[in-house]
This record gives C-alpha cells, structure tokens and sequence, in this order.
C-alpha cells in the first residue's frame, strides 16, 4: 500500500535520483546548439546548406555538442518566437541563417546575454551577437562572366527574391562581371517576392525566357529555374548548393556556400569559451565560397577568362566593385582605383549604372 | 509584341492557373456537399510526391497522375473519417490534414529530392506548332474540360441535385432518404483526387521536380477561389484564370521595365476575394432575394444523422 508517507518518500527518492543524474552528466553537459532555417532543410538550395554546416558540427564534435533546428520559420514575429524559445530551452549557441532574422535576433540576444548569437548575412553585431556573410558577390561576378560569354541574345535574366543589399549586391556583381568581357550586355530582372516557391520560380524563368533571355540567374533557393533552363535548352547558374543534377547541359557553374568550416570553428570557440562578437565574411579564399565545375556550355576561352578573375580576386588583386563607378542615377560612389568597403556593400540598395529597370523599395 | 511572346505569355497563363483550377474545383464540389474541407494544401502537396516518386519508379505518366489522384483521394477520405464517421471539428481536421500532408510527404520526399522525372509532353509533341502549343499540354486541357464536367454534373444531373441537396440542408436530405454521409465521402474523394491531381502537375508539369513543400500556398488560394467564384465552376475557371493571369503578367511586367509595384499586382487577387466575400455578406442576408452568391447551408456544420 502506498499511503502518503510512503509517497512522500518515493517522490524523494525520485528526485534524489534524479538530482544524482544530473550529478553525473554536469560534467560534461554537452553545448546546446540551435539552428534557426528559414526553407526547408530539403531545399537542395540555401537552407539545405547551413544544414550540411549543422551536420558536419555534429560530426566534428560528437557527445560534446547537442543540435537542434527549426525548419520553415517565417521571416517576422514568428522568429522571435522561434529563437527566444530556443534560447530559453537552453541552448547555449543560437545560429539564425537568414537576412530577414535580424531585427528578431538582436531582440532575443538583448533578453539572454549568457547565450551567444550567430546571425547570418545581416549587419547588426552585439556583445552575444556575431554576423557572418559569404562574398557571393564574387562568385557572381565570376557567373556573370560565364553568363555573358555563353549568351547568344546578349541578355541575362535574373531572378531577385528581394530588394535587400545581399540580393541587389549580387545583381550589381554580376552586371560588372558580364559588362567586363561584354559591354553591350542587357539584365533582365524579375522580383518575385519568395525565397522559395518553385512553381512561380519556374513561371518567372519562364517569362524571362519567353522575353529572349537564354541565360538564367537566380537569388531564389529552389533548383526550379535551373531545371527550366534545360528543358528550354538554354543556361543556368547554380544557387547556394551544387545544382548540376537538375540541369547538366544547362549549368555554367553553381555559386556554392560552405558554411561547415565556420560554423565549426565557432562551436569550438563556445566550448573553449573563446567566443568573440565579430563580422566575419568569408570568400573564395576562406572555403566558404566555392564555385561548381563548369557545365559543358562554358567555352575554353570563357573558362581562361573566369578563370583568372578567381584567381586575381583569391589573390586580393581584383575586387568586383572597383571605381570608377557609377550608381544608376549617375553619380559617382567610387573613384578611379577606389575599392568598396564591406559596409557599404552590406548597406547596398541601387544597381549600378547600366543595369535598366527601378529597384523596388 | 511579337505572337511568340503572346503565346507564351497566354501559355504561362494555363500552367499557373492550372494546379489551381484542378483543387479548387474539387474544393468545390466537397463544400457543395456541406464540407469545409481546409486541408486542400495537404492534399495537394501530397499529390505532387506521390505523383512524383510513381514517375520515378514506373516510368509511366499515366500510372503516376493515377497515383497521385489516388493519393489525394485516401487524405481526403482520412479527413471524411474523422469529420463524418467520428464527428470531429471540421476546421481543425482540414488544418491537422494540411500539417499532416505537408510533414508525410517531406518524410518520405527526402529521399526523391534531387531525382529527376523528365520533361512532360507538350502539344507540339503531336506535330501542332508554335511556342503556345509548346507551352500547352493535355491535362491543362483536360482540366479545362472538366470545369464544363463539374458544372454540368452540379446542375443537370440528379446525382448533383443530390448533393447540393445534402450541403443545402443535410437533415431534410436525410429524411427523404438520401445516405449523406455516403456523399460527402464520395465528394471529399473527389476533392482530394482533384487536389493531387492538382499537385502533381505542379511536380511532373509546371516545375518538373520534387522538394518538400513545393505546393507554396497554392491550397489556400484554391480555398479562396471557392469562395471568390461563388460556389460556382466558371467562376473558379475565372478566377483562377484571372489570378494565374496577374502572377504571369506581373512577371512580364517586370521584365519590360514596366513602372508597376510588383507587391501590389501580388495583392490584387486577394484584394478581389475580399470585396467578393463583402458583397456576398451583403447579398446573403435574410431577406435578401439573390440566393445565388450563397454559402452551401449546411457548409462545415456537423452531421450526426439522428434529427
């Protein structure tokens, strides 16, 4: 019979118990990582890819580390939930890998600074609060050369998702890259409003093509636009992840994001309690920008071509946005020989002189 | 404009509007049997994988649209066991079911992303010429037949008369003898195999490939062109029509350089099911004497067989 004194002890000598568990592992308490994606993980595009950076987190650190992710969180109210919730679970490192998660982190890393945060691509740093970036811009500028060398029509069409300095940095890259081996080369952009729906992806692709584009570039994360360019038989570049496998014929390169070297280094900088708030933005150079083999459409002297402006900007020699260079209003915002400085990349909002259209606000 | 440019523009049109004629239509009929089914997006979604992955393992287009009809029909049927059989609350099934679709087919799709399953035949395989016949294929066009179908099975069959009956006033149809239960299962049947089908032309036709949740939506706008048509099919042709019309041309827009928030000619589909649903709440009042812009009465209400 258990009456209540029993009871009473039973419940004592659970929580006895259960206080000596806790006992035991307190010793190593594995870090508690967080990763907040805004896509789903089977993306085959940009969440896919901070994923494999999870994985490989998971991979370097075995029992030390304890992961979680949430998938398919809104940009807006939604992810401050998502994060603060995170944080009040008790991770320890909360890593939020969209633009549109800024504002929501630096809410949730003012409420919990033991928590250290990562947010990617965004520009508001805090004492808990490191952002880091990948120079995509480079590996665009370098599509943009293999783009301009394959167009037959002289025209590239672009898919934005949208108008935030990231995605309009990219555009203004690849239009310096093209412009570079083909002054008379012609941007045609359509915003589409998402980073992910594959159906509009595909219908904008679509209409870029129907319009007399045969080279289609995206800032979108889904494969779609590069499986339309090889049905219509004309060519692609490659988002985020390695998108060969939907379009073979179709793809000049992919402009790929290794997010695994950084992520791991900074679990390990949390566990030897290194960490530091900083900016990092990591490129050709770092391993965090790779470019995907060149697809059968990239001619030999295209390859030379692209070729050495990755290496020139591996090097430091070359950087894509060198003065003289004008905004598409006409005034000037570099000098002869002046390079652009991070900042003014990362606060970036007009296309550069040349590019035809409005950018949306 | 050159016609090649129009063709495909008008051909863009079809294809958008296309997976959205196809759930809504099936929507329809499900909320003409006194059904609110809100699990269109669920149902659609898991159209596209199962569609997707019989491609991938038979080959065959026929056996996969069968399949994917199919697979849409069971979720349908799932959600008339819980609303019909066991009597449950009929908007939160159709949003479990839309939760339940979007996580079992991101489940079993892991696997599939990547794959490819081929390009789908246009009209220009059978020899017709031209970028709109290279832009057109036979489901498009039998979905278009199948707007007449529907609306001539509604109006000028008896089995319709039976089923607006059964949406109309479930009780009274139930004392003159008709199974109700029995039709609203036949209807969500239908409305989950239109659903897939629906799905599935977005994964084997309009993109052609799989990744989770590539449905985007398309669900909740095939739930609120049910309600912007007025319960009525051509209205659904219309509207989906119209909305697939805006999204392409606002595309196209963009590519001319025209000066045209892309935001706001996003909006306008919605915008337009809002003022259909005031004037509809304004002509539907008792006392009112267009009865042609009405809810099916018996909408989302539960049946339990005993008045």
């Amino acid at each position: 019979m258990i009456d209540r004194r029993n009871l009473l002890g039973a419940v004592a000598g659970v929580v006895a118990l259960a206080a000596g568990v806790t006992a035991a592992t307190a010793q190593t308490p594995p870090l508690k990582v967080g990763f907040v994606y805004v896509g789903p993980i089977g993306d085959h595009g940009w969440s896919y890819q901070h994923h494999q950076g999870l994985l490989a987190v998971k991979k370097e650190f075995g029992d030390k580390v304890e992961t979680t992710y949430v998938e398919n969180v809104p940009e807006g109210p939604d992810a401050e939930r998502v994060i603060d919730q995170l944080a009040s679970q008790g991770h320890k490192l909360i890593i939020t890998t969209s633009f549109g998660f800024m504002n929501p982190t630096v809410k949730v890393a003012a409420k919990y600074p033991d928590v250290k945060f990562e947010h990617m691509t965004g520009f508001k740093q805090a004492d808990n609060l490191a952002t880091a970036n990948i120079r995509f811009y480079v590996g665009r500028y370098i599509a943009g050369i293999l783009a301009a060398k394959a167009s037959k029509t002289g025209m590239i069409g672009y898919i934005g998702s949208f108008p935030i300095p990231e995605v309009v940095m990219g555009i203004n890259a690849t239009y310096l890259g093209a412009k570079s081996v083909n002054p008379n080369i012609k941007m045609k952009i359509i915003w589409v409003s998402t980073w992910f729906d594959p159906g509009k992806e595909s219908d904008a692709a679509k209409a870029l093509a129907d319009q007399g584009v045969d080279i289609i570039m995206q800032h979108t994360d889904s494969p779609a636009p590069v499986k339309f360019a090889e049905e219509r038989k004309i060519f692609a570049v490659g988002q985020a992840s390695d998108m060969k496998s939907f379009g073979p014929n179709a793809i000049l390169t992919s402009i790929i994001d290794d997010w695994n070297g950084y992520y791991i280094s900074r679990v390990k900088a949390v566990l030897g309690s290194t960490w530091k708030t900083g900016d990092t933005w990591g490129g050709l150079n770092t391993g965090m920008l790779a470019m995907g083999a060149y697809g059968p459409g990239v001619s030999a002297d295209a390859k030379a071509l692209a070729d050495a402006a990755k290496d020139k900007i591996s090097k430091g020699e070359l950087h894509p946005f060198t003065g003289p260079l004008k905004k598409q209003d006409g005034t000037e915002f570099l000098k002869a020989g002046e390079k652009i400085a991070d900042k003014d990349l990362a606060g970036m909002n007009y296309y550069v002189e040349g590019i035809e259209g409005a950018l949306p606000k | 404009m050159p016609s090649d440019l129009i063709a495909g523009i008008v051909a863009g049109l079809l294809v958008a509007a296309t997976p959205l004629i196809l759930a809504a239509l099936g929507e329809l009929v499900v909320e003409k049997s006194g059904v609110l089914n809100l699990g269109v997006e669920g149902m659609m979604v898991i159209g596209a994988y199962a569609g997707f992955a019989a491609k991938v393992g038979t080959g065959s287009y026929g056996l996969a649209f069968t399949t994917a009809i199919l697979a849409g029909a069971a979720m349908g049927l799932l959600f008339g066991v819980l609303t019909q059989q066991l009597l449950s609350n009929q908007v939160a099934s159709g949003l479990a079911l839309t939760l339940f679709g979007l996580g079992l087919s991101a489940l079993f799709g892991a696997k599939s992303t990547g794959l490819t399953a081929g390009a789908f035949p246009r009209l220009d395989a059978l020899g017709l010429p031209g970028r709109f016949a290279s832009g057109t294929d036979v489901i498009m066009l039998a979905t278009l037949a199948l707007v007449f179908a529907v609306a001539y099975f509604l109006e000028r069959t008896r089995a319709g008369l039976v089923l607006r009956a059964v949406g109309e006033n479930h009780d009274a149809a139930h004392a003159i003898g008709y199974p109700v239960v029995a039709v609203r299962m036949a209807a969500l049947a239908f409305g989950g195999g239109m659903a897939g089908l629906g799905g599935a032309y977005l994964s084997l036709v309009q993109t052609p490939f799989w990744v989770e949740r590539m449905t985007a939506g398309r669900g909740w706008i095939a739930l609120a062109l049910v309600v912007f048509a007025a319960w009525q099919p051509f209205r659904v042709l219309a509207g989906a029509l119209l909305f697939g019309g805006i999204t392409i041309l606002q595309l196209h827009s963009q590519g001319f350089g025209l000066k045209i928030d892309a935001q706001i000619l996003s909006m306008l589909p919605y915008l337009a099911t809002i003022a259909v649903l005031i004037v509809m709440s304004r002509q539907g009042r008792v006392g009112s004497s267009s009865r042609r812009l009405r809810a099916p009465q018996s909408l989302g209400k539960v049946f339990t067989g005993t008045a």
